[in-house]
């Protein structure tokens, strides 16, 4: 009774503290998929390629895992800008977003991920970092740093998009754009270049993303798949666009996560995104914090 | 060749008498090619065969759905394993039973769970969809990779028997044989629905869904008929799989490889007609099988992805929409 009651105390303390790393992951698709309505289901593989820079910087030149994602984070940028002028050329201009903008991207997941094999191998790769190994105890429960230190910048990073995006002109433009394109050009903001900036910032999300995961968990190429579901539960569940709504749905996640692993076995654990989504997707669709 | 003769007078009856010919044809087309493979009488010609009728029936599978009403199947694998595992349960329950049979129980499994998930999430926005097949993929991997019965995350053995029955010689030559089957019975379907009511649906759904609704189309159902016809076909793919590799572990009965090239050999191909899967499957399927025996076996999966996203981006209508446009 002692014993499970502890056990479930540790499964909801990490689960929590897993949701505030798949908020991270999800932020990205928050932006793409909530507010610009571009489908980016390859988002997965570019937070693995944000993991093979954290570690790089890592093993190449010793430095900390999510300090090489805030130095690479200009580049990736950059990167995303890039990706979504072709996927601008190429399928929003033509308004072919559903069936090739969707195989466009999913080309790019394949690619990422053959790619990434090809130069690092299937090897899983792990990081080094002072709060990798270490615990915070606090009596009743412990904190693994491992999980803790993600889950902090996390948090950060999602309150600071939020302020960016309530507070500044290109913030509140950003949340204009799939409203009403032509509003905006009367505001003179042109809403392609706002959706790249936009873009671009949720591919750079996604560079810190993958050094948390890399600090998480050892990495290697395809299990940026298994973040698919994940990352398009959370954001549905959340109710699309909706910061809170996504942190709050990243939380439930990362719970119900963690007790199936406590309980069922963790192997079992990836069946769970797959569950929320379909329920969420069935009974309702617009999620929790939904329009 | 009874099985063969049994599928086309079912077929036959699909399209009536207007697709008779094209059946017809495709059937001598299909027995020429398999009189040329025993004549020619290499094994390997066979199972690079496989491979390419294989990649033929997928593609055309999912262009059923993806090319005819433009809902886009990312789960390729999900359907393409729950074929081949239902065999691997089958041959363990009742290891007399006959391939086709085996095919045929696969087809279904696999349409069934096309059902499921297009009824749940095909009354949304077409992305749901596509995001649930691809969360589909991994929900089935971690079912079978828990499923002690068909060997888990360990993987299983299936015997294949030495010599193939009816036709007798090697049993790689009945498996070539079945796929080719299975590719006249894909094609004809195809083409029918293209030259029916259904596929005008199809291609009203695809075109613009609301207008579709509006004018009495039933969408729902025609998008159900699709995904159940879409993941059975699918399904009946993978059903002989085992028998062909021999061993099957969720590592390489889901490996990505499948979904992507099922959807770059129409994409590559062109999605509006039944010959743009032919042709993608058999140029890629070629390729690649050219590029892994010269070069590696790692680059022969990029090419697929590559070309994918070359052809969306510069030629969007596939090969047979360039042939078209020539035409004109």
């Amino acid at each position: 009774m002692d014993a499970s009651l502890d056990l479930l105390l540790n499964a909801l303390i990490s689960g929590l503290l897993l949701g505030g790393f798949y908020a991270a992951v999800s932020i990205g698709v928050a932006i793409s998929f909530g507010l610009l309505d571009v489908v980016n289901i390859a988002h997965p593989a570019f937070i693995l390629l944000g993991s093979y820079v954290a570690f790089l910087g890592n093993t190449v030149l010793g430095i900390d895992p999510i300090l090489s994602a805030l130095i690479a984070l200009p580049a990736v940028y950059f990167l995303g800008v890039l990706a979504y002028q072709v996927y601008y050329v190429a399928f929003e201009r033509r308004d072919d977003q559903s069936l090739r903008g969707l195989s466009f991207f999913f080309g790019l997941l394949f690619i990422t991920e053959v790619g990434l094999v090809l130069v690092f191998g299937v090897d899983y790769r792990t990081v080094q970092a002072r709060y990798i190994g270490a615990t915070l105890n606090l009596g009743l429960f412990e904190l693994p740093l491992r999980l803790l230190v993600p889950f902090l910048v996390s948090m950060l990073m999602v309150v600071a998009l939020q302020i960016f995006l309530s507070r500044t002109f290109v913030g509140r433009a950003i949340q204009a754009v799939a409203q009403d394109q032509l509003a905006l050009r009367l505001m003179a903001a042109n809403p392609i270049k706002i959706k790249r900036i936009a873009f671009g910032l949720s591919i750079a999300t996604a560079s810190l993303a993958g050094a948390f995961l890399i600090i998480i968990q050892p990495v290697e190429p395809s299990i940026g798949r298994e973040y698919i579901g994940r990352v398009f539960a959370i954001c549905v569940l959340g109710g699309l666009g909706s910061f809170p709504g996504m942190v709050i749905a990243a939380m439930t996640l990362g719970i119900a996560e963690s007790l199936t692993a406590t309980f069922f076995g963790p192997s079992w654990a990836p069946a769970v995104a797959f569950g929320i989504l379909l329920v969420t997707l069935a009974v309702r669709p617009s999620g929790i914090l939904g329009r | 060749m009874a099985s063969l003769a049994d599928k086309t007078s079912l077929d036959g009856a699909l399209p009536g008498l207007r697709g008779l010919p094209f059946v017809l044809l495709l059937i001598a087309v299909a027995a020429a090619i398999f009189a040329a493979g025993r004549w020619f009488g290499s094994s390997y010609a066979f199972f690079v065969g496989y491979v390419v009728l294989q990649y033929i029936v997928l593609g055309s599978a999912w262009n059923i759905l993806g090319g005819y009403t433009g809902y886009v199947n990312f789960g390729v694998t999900a359907f393409f394993a729950i074929g081949a595992y239902s065999t691997v349960v089958l041959n363990k329950l009742m290891p007399a039973l006959p391939l086709p049979v085996m095919i045929l129980v696969g087809g279904v499994m696999a349409g069934l769970v096309g059902l499921g998930t297009g009824y749940l999430t095909l009354r949304l926005r077409g992305v749901f969809f596509s995001i649930a097949t691809l969360a589909l993929a991994v929900v089935v991997q971690t079912l079978i990779t828990n499923w002690d019965f068909v060997g888990g995350a360990r993987g299983a053995y299936v015997m294949r028997p030495k010599v193939a029955p009816l036709i007798g010689g090697e049993y790689v030559q009945y498996l070539f044989l079945i796929m080719l089957g299975l590719v006249v019975v894909v094609l004809a379907t195809a083409r029918a629905i293209e030259r029916s009511a259904l596929g005008y649906g199809f291609a009203a759904i695809r075109d613009d869904e609301a207008a579709a609704e509006a004018s009495g189309v039933p969408t729902l159902r025609l998008k159900l008929i699709a995904t159940g016809l879409s993941g059975g076909f699918m399904g009946m793919a993978g059903a002989p799989l085992p028998f062909y590799v021999t061993y099957l572990d969720p590592a390489s009965g889901f490996s990505l490889n499948y979904a992507v090239n099922a959807i770059a050999m129409p994409l590559i191909g062109g999605t509006s007609s039944w010959l743009g899967p032919v042709i993608g499957a058999v140029l890629v399927g070629g390729l690649q099988e050219y590029l892994r025996v010269t070069i590696s076996s790692a680059v022969n999966v990029l090419v697929a992805g590559v070309l994918m996203v070359a052809f969306v981006i510069l030629a969007p209508q596939g090969i047979v929409g360039l042939f078209q446009r020539k035409k004109r």
